[in-house]
């Protein structure tokens, strides 16, 4: 059986790729999938403590990530293209200021 | 059945608080006949109220009081809107509507051609509500109401014409120097409710009654006389305070006839006769009071032989006779004060609006030395106006000869001394008014005559606006001369109500009943002995001898007073410049209250203080702004970073500080 620190190490390596990811990267797209990266780095720590104690909620609760995770991306994705219609780029620093 | 007057005391006063309301605020789309009709019917019905209560008036029956309204309510103590009237009253009340209502008539006249008149109507009506509020309060903090109300309408009629740079300087002098004497009252009304509880004029009476006299040394009785003397010397312009008067002849001469002779300055006599029994429990305060009067009488009086301007003589011969009246209260003769400040009344609020009929005549010209020979020109003025004069200098039968002869007799009981400075301004006091007299009417017109350009634009001092132009001296209109001819019968005839058995004298005397045990042990029937007789002849004496030397000097040999002015050299430079007390008090007073409210108040405090601490709290939420925007860039992967490096230090923290 593989010990509990393996997925938590995993895991963080996840999360930590994706904040890298997230803080360097300037595409938008590549930014989003970064969040996709933290979020199921986290999850995967959910379900390994799941069941190494046997309890189902952290189950439960990845499915709750999962549920707002498919929302954010219909929204998310919703925003970028809209954004990209009306700047023609998807540089986030080209993109700080609300108003055109 | 006739309905009981007493029951509608309260309308007096209500009255012409009506008439300045639908003036002040109306008058403006009114024309000037309405605002006439207002001004004089209100006015008037204040005037007919006062003949009616006085006729149904019986000395017999106690003073009337009449509650209007509660107005403080706290523990014990309780002041209400209440009016009172007594003998005391009611002979201010006469006096104050009876004056006050020529001189309404007489501002139709001499106000017509100006732009403000509805204004003035207004604010005669305001000062009448005022006025009258004064005399019938039934406590102290009514009467400091219609006190305060008198003061406000002195300043706006002072600075009636405001666009004039010394009109509203004067009556800003009279506002401030007022409010000194006004701060001495106040402090004393403050004694009152602290010492007697109460503000009520009979509470009061009664608990002073109830102690003793304070002989020696100075105790509450004399603080309080004191203050109430200070708060006398501010509104009926006494020394020190007298200065705002002569300035405030700045305002309209029918103005000066009602507030600053008739009626608002012998407020404080009326208040220290009022107060006659507190006065007669501090014989220190009383003295105070009498020195204050006796002097105040011979310094304004010699101020008035020099002066050339007409209403300034009257000004300084206001005070002077202003001082009379707190030489009478001073030496206990409360009656005789009242009475001179009656027969004043009427021969001096005469004598100014003689004075403006003469100013009206030569087209706004004050200076005494541009007038001369006016007596052929304004024959009636001129007859009224000698009248008056005659009546001021004490020459029998006149009103002022009696009122002036009782104060100078009851003077000379309490002290010879108070009785010599008397006569001697008795003397000069005839001197300057007949000066007066030869030098507006007597001699020959010295003004410029049938000069149209001096018609319009020479309007330095009383400017009436009158349009044409003036080319000869002319008479006055009847609605002027009317009030005058009416004025001069009363100073003929108003002695005689007390020359007959000191009849005035017992009438008053149950208001004065609790000071009469103490200052009047010299009974007046008993001391109408030779002695009187013989000082009754010295003081028309020497008022015929300040005729006689007036008619020497500015009648037969008029080139004289210039030699004789240039032989005194500093001295004449002296009284011609009013002692330069205006001078000295700037000196003192003014200047550095100038300078202290503007390095210290202004530019330490205001600026310093207030001012800086508004500016620097600004500046310094500016500045940390201003560090701070600059973390709100808009860079999406900047804030990422902020809440990156966040989680990193909650971490860091989690784990050191032991998380375990």
């Amino acid at each position: 059986m593989v010990p509990l620190s393996f997925y938590l190490l995993l895991s963080g390596i996840l999360f930590v790729c994706g904040v890298l990811g997230f803080l360097i990267k300037r595409n938008i797209i590549t930014i989003f999938m970064s969040i996709e990266l933290m979020l199921n780095g986290v999850n995967l720590s959910f379900v390994a403590f799941a069941a190494h104690w046997h309890a189902l909620s952290g189950q439960v609760f990845v499915f709750f990530v999962m549920v707002v995770a498919a929302a954010e991306a219909a929204v998310g994705l919703a925003i970028i293209i809209a954004v990209y219609r009306t700047r023609e780029t998807l540089n986030v620093d080209q993109v700080n200021l609300l108003k055109l | 059945m006739t309905p009981n007057p007493y029951l509608y005391l309260w309308l007096v006063p209500l009255l012409p608080l009506a008439g300045a309301a639908i003036n002040g605020f109306f008058g403006r789309r009114l024309s000037k006949k309405a605002i006439s009709t207002v001004a004089l019917v209100f006015c008037g019905a204040a005037f007919v109220m006062a003949v009616w209560l006085a006729a149904g008036f019986s000395s017999a029956s106690p003073p009337y009081s009449c509650d209007l309204a509660h107005w403080i309510r706290s523990g014990n103590f309780q002041v209400d809107f209440s009016f009172y009237l007594d003998q005391l009253s009611l002979v201010m009340l006469l006096v104050v509507t009876g004056v006050g209502f020529l001189i309404h008539i007489y501002s139709v006249g001499y106000m017509w051609d100006d732009d403000g008149y509805y204004r003035f109507m207004a604010y005669l009506n305001l000062f009448m509500f005022f006025m009258l509020t004064l005399v019938l309060a039934k406590n102290y903090l009514v009467m400091f109401i219609g006190w305060e109300g008198v003061g406000l309408a002195s300043y706006l009629l002072i600075g009636f014409w405001f666009t004039k740079d010394s009109a509203a300087a004067a009556g800003k002098k009279a506002f401030i120097v007022n409010r000194i004497g006004d701060f001495g009252f106040l402090i004393a009304l403050f004694l009152m409710i602290k010492h007697f509880g109460s503000l009520d004029f009979t509470h009061v009476f009664a608990a002073v009654r109830s102690l003793p006299a304070e002989t020696a040394g100075a105790g509450l009785l004399t603080a309080i006389g004191l203050l109430l003397m200070v708060g006398a010397a501010g509104k009926s312009a006494q020394i020190p305070l007298y200065v705002w008067l002569p300035d405030a002849m700045e305002g309209p001469t029918p103005v000066s006839a009602l507030i600053h002779a008739a009626t608002m300055v012998t407020a404080g006599v009326y208040m220290v006769a009022r107060s006659s029994s507190i006065f007669d429990r501090a014989p220190m305060a009383m003295m105070v009071v009498a020195i204050i009067g006796t002097l105040t009488a011979l310094f304004a009086a010699t101020i008035g032989i020099a002066q050339t301007d007409i209403k300034k003589v009257l000004a300084y011969s206001t005070v002077s006779q202003l001082g009379y009246m707190f030489m009478a209260c001073g030496v206990g003769a409360f009656s005789a004060g009242i009475f001179h400040l009656m027969t004043h009344a009427f021969f001096k609020g005469l004598l100014f609006l003689a004075a403006g009929s003469v100013i009206h005549g030569v087209g706004g010209e004050q200076d005494m030395r541009k007038m001369g020979g006016l007596r052929v020109y304004m024959p009636w003025t001129f007859a009224t106006m000698g009248i008056a004069t005659l009546a001021i200098a004490g020459i029998p039968p006149f009103a002022g000869f009696w009122s002036k002869d009782e104060i100078l007799w009851k003077a000379f009981n309490a002290s010879w001394v108070y009785w010599l400075i008397g006569v001697v301004t008795a003397f000069i006091t005839s001197f300057y008014m007949f000066r007066l007299m030869y030098m507006t009417f007597g001699g020959e017109y010295r003004g410029a005559l049938a000069q149209d350009a001096h018609g319009h634009d020479d309007h330095g001092h009383d400017d009436h606006g009158h349009g044409h132009g003036h080319g000869e001296p002319h008479e006055s209109p009847w609605v002027m001369l009317g009030p005058l001819v009416v004025l001069a019968v009363l100073s003929v005839f108003g002695g005689w109500v007390a020359g007959y058995n000191n009849h005035f004298e017992h009438f008053l005397a149950p208001v004065f009943q609790g000071a009469s045990d103490v200052a009047q042990e010299a009974s007046p029937e008993a001391g109408k002995s030779t002695l009187e007789y013989l000082l009754m002849m010295v003081s028309v004496g020497v008022a015929g001898l300040g005729w006689f030397l007036a008619y020497l000097l500015y009648s037969r040999r008029p080139q004289l007073p210039a030699r004789i002015a240039a032989g005194l050299g500093e001295l004449y430079q002296a009284v011609a410049n009013k002692y330069y007390i205006d001078e000295l008090y700037a000196v003192l007073f003014v200047k550095p209250l100038i300078d202290g409210s503007t390095t210290i108040l202004w530019h330490g405090v205001d600026q310093g203080v207030i001012d800086a601490a508004v500016n620097d709290s600004a500046d310094a939420a500016r500045h940390i702004s201003d560090t701070a925007r600059h973390m709100q860039s808009g860079n999406l992967r900047s804030y990422a970073g902020w809440i990156a490096a966040g989680g990193a230090v909650v971490i860091a923290y989690m784990v050191w500080m032991g998380v375990r």
